[in-house]
């Protein structure tokens, strides 16, 4: 099994008859992504080497089944875009877009809360999800992850996720999903969705947990593993060395109260009961070990 | 982007949040001519990116043209933690009888924005957060409803201000409520608030982070892009549309991927060396853009070494190889190279590598066997 997509799932790409949007639907297509869709309503009635193009989201679910959504469109629009998509009745919008205003972000997380509870969001600024063997959704290259399992990803970096599927494949290890949440600083999935997901998909027998400097999500997600999660979390957090950054003002550091430095994610997870790898190497040594346990 | 004070205040004054009388000045003449126009007493504070300018010495009252002059030259050129004063801001002096902190920001755990307001101004805010957390009056926001009249008369009241600064401080925190949603800000913050002798509220200074992502419909942002601190490698790489943060080691980096290029950072310092750079290069890793990037690197005298750690994902092994060939067939490097290249097609674009690899250009087959390598030569050198 896998968490948020299968075999069975059906995308609409928003921006598909852009250039980043065209490229990675061919590409998602290959892979054996049910692309049934795209919009642009300048567009609508033409196709994308076969895919029909549609005015919105909700045309596009009501003509070809799609069940989620993803954003290749200009940062300027994707604020437009999400509402087009949770209105037109997808269940998850994956927005790989990067560069989208805080302001933008935050409006529309809340927004869906409010009025779409149903309608999960993924990104923006995120490389996609792929449950590889069945569905690839985004930007990440499907042929470094091997199919099966035990293992899920959720990483907050895009390059290092890459890594970490790729290592687990040259180890034979298989991945049942892997998440990509994105670095932004309202992310619409957090860690906690993913590991809560992982915890409740059979197949998943561990977790890889990549994070970085700056907020909370790792901490928070620690005190979920220490509490909720029976399964074994495998983490890295990048940053260590990283200089504290030019903040002006003091409330950034009022609202983080010491969280936010990869030594106090490290610890929080530790503490949980989590194992850290040192570099993205040493995790998948200790990822190895876990697995060869079980 | 940070603004500097005197920015911030000239936002502050579009959304019509009281600020003092004022008019930044280059020089010690436009200094004086500046105070001359407002009328002494005046202050004379350091436009600098850093905080504790008062304790340095770079915020100072002057009562006549002759201490104006003083100052101004003291503080012009002045060294406040690194940062060179460029820029004075000449301000009508105030007459204090309380302060108060105000801020709005972003709650990233929460995902609501976070209003804070507290009776107890002043520099030391950060120690009434640790000491005294109730001192500090804080509200969520949601986004989609904004700031509510009750919401933040509910606030002021929470705060235990003075009565008198009350009617003041709520007409100040809706305007800046506007002004930050508005001018899509990631932190406007005021501290101190002041409430003046004569019962006004006024901001006495602005803390104001703008979000570079939305300079598409903020046009004029672009000013603050120019005047953002930055070394003259920080500069190079700029110009270059690079992703570069300056660092204190002798390890260039360059990376594609943020993640990637934080880890090799920390990898580098795992093995024992320091890093002098962080460089992203994205996903791509052309030959102009890694060009760009180890022009940028070579340009830095503590450079002994440097570390290429690339991993290819839709970008294939061969394009990243064919990429770092061309880049130094057009641009001398320095110092010794040590690549790592994974991922897609990994083996092809080492085989196109091996051609060239010397003493001065190495392969490791791995990021720790590389971060070891490059170390080992910074210290050689």
């Amino acid at each position: 099994m896998s968490i948020f997509v299968d075999e069975n799932t059906k995308v609409v790409y928003q921006g598909l008859t852009g250039s980043q949007g065209r490229f990675y639907g061919r590409l998602n297509r290959e892979y054996g992504t049910q692309v049934v869709a795209g919009t642009n309503p300048k567009k609508a009635g033409t196709d994308v080497d076969g895919i029909p193009v549609f005015a919105t989201v909700a045309e596009a679910v009501q003509a070809t089944g799609a069940n989620v959504s993803c954003v290749f469109i200009p940062a300027p629009g994707v604020r437009d875009a999400v509402l087009d998509a949770a209105s037109g009745g997808v269940e998850l919008i994956v927005v790989i877009t990067e560069g989208v205003p805080m302001h933008d972000e935050a409006w529309f997380y809340n927004e869906l809360r409010r009025e779409y509870p149903a309608v999960r969001l993924l990104g923006p600024n995120c490389p996609g999800l792929i449950s590889p063997g069945r569905c690839n959704i985004g930007i990440t290259a499907g042929h470094i992850a091997k199919a099966g399992g035990p293992v899920g990803i959720v990483s907050r970096s895009g390059t290092l996720t890459y890594q970490a599927l790729y290592e687990l494949k040259q180890q034979g290890i298989g991945v049942t999903t892997c998440v990509g949440i994105g670095g932004d600083p309202v992310p619409g999935t957090s860690f906690i969705d993913c590991l809560a997901a992982f915890e409740g998909d059979p197949d998943t027998h561990a977790v890889m947990m990549i994070g970085e400097i700056g907020g909370s999500g790792e901490e928070e997600a620690a005190e979920f593993i220490k509490t909720e999660m029976s399964k074994p979390v495998v983490a890295y957090i990048a940053g260590v060395t990283a200089p504290p950054g030019k903040k002006m003002g003091h409330a950034g550091a009022i609202v983080s109260g010491g969280k936010g430095t990869a030594q106090a994610k490290m610890d929080a997870l530790r503490d949980a009961g989590a194992q850290v790898g040192l570099n993205p190497t040493a995790a998948g040594a200790l990822m190895v070990d876990v697995v060869a346990d079980r | 982007m940070d603004l500097f004070e005197y920015q911030g205040k000239q936002l502050f004054a579009r959304y019509d949040i009281p600020i003092s009388p004022g008019a930044a000045a280059y020089t010690v003449d436009e200094a004086v001519a500046a105070a001359d126009g407002i009328g002494y007493p005046v202050v004379v504070k350091a436009q600098v990116h850093v905080g504790g300018r008062g304790k340095a010495g770079g915020v100072k009252l002057a009562a006549d043209v002759t201490e104006c002059r003083t100052h101004a030259s003291n503080i012009l050129g002045m060294d406040i933690k690194g940062h060179r004063v460029g820029l004075v801001w000449i301000e009508q002096a105030s007459d204090i009888a309380r302060e108060y902190y105000a801020s709005f920001t972003l709650d990233r755990s929460a995902k609501l924005h976070l209003g804070m307001l507290s009776a107890q101004g002043g520099v030391e805010i950060e120690d009434v957060a640790t000491t005294n957390p109730d001192a500090i009056a804080r509200i969520q926001v949601d986004p989609v409803d904004g700031l509510t009249a009750t919401q933040c008369e509910e606030w002021v009241s929470a705060a235990g201000l003075d009565p008198e600064a009350r009617a003041g401080t709520l007409d100040i925190l809706q305007k800046l409520w506007r002004c930050y949603e508005a001018a899509d800000a990631d932190l406007m913050e005021i501290n101190p608030l002041i409430l003046t002798t004569d019962g006004v509220v006024r901001a006495l200074d602005a803390k104001v982070t703008l979000d570079a992502n939305s300079v598409f419909r903020h046009p004029d942002y672009e000013q603050y892009e120019e005047t953002q601190p930055r070394d003259s490698r920080e500069q190079e790489a700029f110009g270059k549309g690079l992703q570069y943060v300056g660092l204190e080691g002798s390890v260039g980096v360059i990376a594609n991927g943020a993640g990637l290029a934080m880890s090799t950072v920390d990898v580098v310092n795992e093995v024992g060396g320091k890093a002098a750079n962080f460089l992203d290069i994205g996903g791509g890793a052309n030959a102009d853009v890694m060009a760009g990037a180890l022009e940028v690197i070579n340009h830095d005298p503590d450079v002994q070494a440097i570390f290429i750690n690339i991993f290819g994902g839709i970008t294939k092994g061969e394009e990243v190889a064919n990429g770092i060939v061309q880049a130094l067939e057009r641009v001398a490097i320095d110092s010794p190279i040590v690549i790592r290249l994974d991922g897609t097609n990994a083996e092809e674009g080492r085989a196109i590598l091996q051609p060239h690899l010397s003493d001065r250009l190495r392969l490791e087959p791995t990021m720790l066997d590389a971060a070891r390598a490059v170390v080992a030569l910074a210290k050689a050198k």
